[in-house]
């Protein structure tokens, strides 16, 4: 059973900022992901969907290699940044995840300043030459990720002290400090309440002009509203990808056809 | 409306609804039950405590005073210079009798013949044979008060001030005990002249050692008990922290690890006695390091200590949240940026914890000492880490063996020493944690 006959692919992208191809992804023997090929475009939403333990976190943690951080797990198959093979011996995963930034399912500031959280990439990529153009980055970025007028004038306090949509959109504030050029969201919304929620949709639509996001969410509705693009996972495997509405409206498969009306999941 | 609704159903069931049996009776027995147990544990617990305590500091806060005497002394040229060379040979000074100084001022005041000398006799054991020493540094300073009188402060002998406190039982005969009825009529007399003081006990945190029971005081277990945490805060602090976040933050999880792991936890179970064998044989035998010298006790403790400090750190660690590392390592910090940036801050307080408790308990230890020979007679202050010292516990144990009655005071006492040590370092910890505690 080849690969290209059980995913049915949609409208090829052009220009692809990332690319997986034939990735699997094992956990101490044990495989998560099958072979999973997607072409992530730049300047898109992606967004990957599918029940609970699919692989769409795995899928999503391996672009920008957090799956190393866990022991016992291995990634095969080939994952490239501009055509770059991301998993090449060459390439330094700091540099890495600086280009590939992550927003966690979880807020989770570091327990020092709002300022602090924002400055810490910047300052460790040596981004900011000079205290100016380190408050200029910590103030674009707050700026950009919608918090700048609801923390300007108390960047000394702790992030934490912050509710939970803020402390989200402070790590999406921490995350595009860096400048990154892809911007990975594993369930940016799940802890957080509707009103929240909405902002920070509105944000990812925005941020879409500068970065090239992927956004892993349970939310069916969600992955309508903020992305271009849509991957569905069943099972560790890709089972259809193509432009959003395609996939909402008209799903070739029988299997995504079940879960975007409820029957499975 | 409602009267009907509700009548309706009762009528069909006269009975109401069968009470259901929750077995509350048996459960809320049995709660009462396992608090009364708690709190009866506690009760015992804080009794035995109590009890501890008070028999210690029942003991032991005597020791914290010392009777002393204040007389006038004439420093009599006839006894200390007789031939009158103190001007070319200044030995002469140093060996003088100055007991006998003492003693003869203290005959002036109490009206005794200085030519009777049973009396002499039992007047010089009424002073401390330890006199001698602030008299001949008081002369030998000022040469020129040989030949005035001056008033002068003197401990009394440790037989007097036992007796002073009231601690010898005056019902055995007189020649059954140390102290005679004339001694203690003298105290009497000189109590009615204003001439007895009890001045806080310096010399039980200054004195070195001393056969004399008012001339011995923890000086030397003092200091020596601080080198030996200032060499385990230098070994096993660093070591331990280092070794923890190697092994938590670093290292893959192997069999090896496992098995460090596994034997880290044996190592801290290992009776401290054996860390005393250890250190005979490797730093003392091997590496040819000097006995009773409180380089060898630290690095005795820091192995002692080091498993402590491990365990606590990499709990510490273990307890800061995963999210942080991930949060970290996700806007590319490298390993060692996440561990010292993010991760080792929040774990500070733990650690500090772990540390000082391991160095409290390192304070308290006396078996692996024993072994390396700082169960010593030092009477003179180490200067540095490698020469002759004791610890407190030490001195403790040292002085439970003396069989003098002030001595068993001046355990007392070193044990409260210990103990309030024991406390500040607790409450130290306590203040830091409070300190570096952060919520996220």
């Amino acid at each position: 059973m080849s690969l290209d006959t059980t995913v049915e692919t949609a409208e090829p992208v052009l220009h692809p900022k990332m690319q997986g191809d034939k990735v699997s992804v094992f956990y101490s023997g044990k495989q998560a992901l099958f072979d999973v090929s997607l072409r992530i475009g730049a300047n898109q939403v992606t967004s990957l969907i599918g029940p609970s333990g699919c692989g769409k976190s795995t899928f999503l943690r391996s672009l920008n290699r957090m799956n190393d951080t866990i022991d016992g797990c291995r990634v095969a198959g080939k994952i490239t940044l501009d055509d770059e093979d991301i998993y090449d011996p060459d390439i330094d995963v700091v540099e890495l995840r600086a280009r590939v930034g992550m927003v966690f399912q979880k807020p989770n500031p570091f327990p020092k300043s709002i300022y602090e959280n924002v400055a810490y990439g910047p300052r460790i990529h040596g981004i900011a030459r000079g205290r100016a153009e380190l408050d200029e980055i910590v103030h674009s970025s707050l700026r950009r990720a919608g918090l700048w007028n609801e923390v300007k004038d108390r960047l000394a306090e702790p992030g934490t002290g912050l509710s939970g949509g803020q402390q989200q959109r402070l790590c999406i504030a921490r995350a595009i400090a860096t400048r990154p050029e892809v911007l990975l969201m594993d369930e940016p919304c799940s802890a957080l309440d509707p009103i929240a929620t909405a902002v920070i949709e509105e944000l990812i639509d925005e941020l879409r002009e500068n970065f090239t996001i992927v956004i892993v969410t349970h939310s069916m509705q969600q992955a309508a509203r903020v992305s271009q693009k849509t991957a569905f996972f069943h099972l560790g495997k890709l089972i259809e990808e193509g432009r959003t509405e395609d996939i909402f409206t008209n799903p070739r498969n029988k299997q995504t056809q079940d879960y975007i009306t409820g029957r499975i999941g | 409306m409602t009267d009907t609704v509700l009548a309706a159903p009762v009528a069909a069931t006269p009975k109401g609804p069968r009470k259901r049996d929750f077995g509350l009776k048996r459960r809320h027995a049995a709660e009462r039950r396992f608090r009364l147990f708690g709190l009866a544990a506690i009760a015992i617990g804080l009794g035995f405590l109590a009890l501890l305590l008070g028999s210690v500091v029942l003991k032991g806060y005597t020791a914290f005073v010392q009777t002393s005497v204040t007389f006038p002394i004439a420093f009599d040229p006839a006894i200390i210079d007789k031939d009158n060379k103190r001007a070319s040979d200044p030995k002469v000074l140093v060996a003088a009798n100055y007991p006998v100084v003492a003693r003869n001022g203290l005959a002036a005041v109490l009206g005794v013949d200085v030519k009777d000398k049973k009396a002499m006799k039992e007047l010089g054991n009424f002073l401390s044979d330890s006199s001698r020493v602030p008299l001949r540094d008081f002369v030998t300073a000022n040469p020129a008060v040989i030949g005035q009188t001056r008033d002068f402060t003197l401990l009394l002998s440790a037989d007097l001030d036992s007796a002073s406190k009231g601690q010898i039982d005056l019902g055995v005969p007189e020649a059954k005990r140390k102290v005679s009825d004339r001694q203690l009529a003298w105290l009497k007399t000189l109590r009615d002249k204003g001439m007895i003081s009890t001045p806080f006990n310096w010399g039980l945190l200054t004195f070195g050692a001393s056969s004399r029971p008012e001339a011995a005081g923890l000086g030397v277990a003092l200091i020596g008990s601080f080198i030996m945490m200032v060499v385990v805060l230098v070994c096993a602090l660093p070591l331990g922290v280092a070794a923890s976040i190697y092994l938590e933050e670093f290292a893959r999880k192997t069999r090896f690890t496992d098995f460090i792991e596994v034997n880290i936890n044996n190592l801290a179970a290992v009776p401290s006695i054996v860390y005393g064998l250890l250190g005979l044989s490797v730093f003392i035998n091997v590496l040819g390091l000097p006995r009773s010298a409180p380089i060898v006790g630290g690095l005795v403790l820091s192995l002692m200590t080091l498993p402590t400090i491990i365990i606590a750190t990499r709990a510490a660690l273990r307890s800061v949240p995963p999210s942080i590392r991930a949060a970290a390592l996700g806007i590319g910090a490298s390993r060692m940026q996440m561990v010292f940036d993010h991760v080792l801050p929040l774990a500070t307080p733990g650690i500090l914890t772990g540390t000082i408790i391991g160095l409290a308990r390192a304070l308290g230890e006396t078996a692996p000492l024993l072994l390396i020979g700082m169960v010593a007679f030092v009477s003179d202050y180490p200067t540095n880490p490698f020469e002759p010292a004791t610890a407190m516990p030490v001195q403790i144990y040292m002085w439970a063996n003396e069989a003098e009655r002030a001595f068993v005071e001046r355990s007392s006492g070193a044990i409260i020493v210990l103990m309030i040590m024991l406390l500040l370092m607790n409450l130290v910890a306590i203040v830091l944690r409070r300190r570096f505690e952060r919520r996220w």
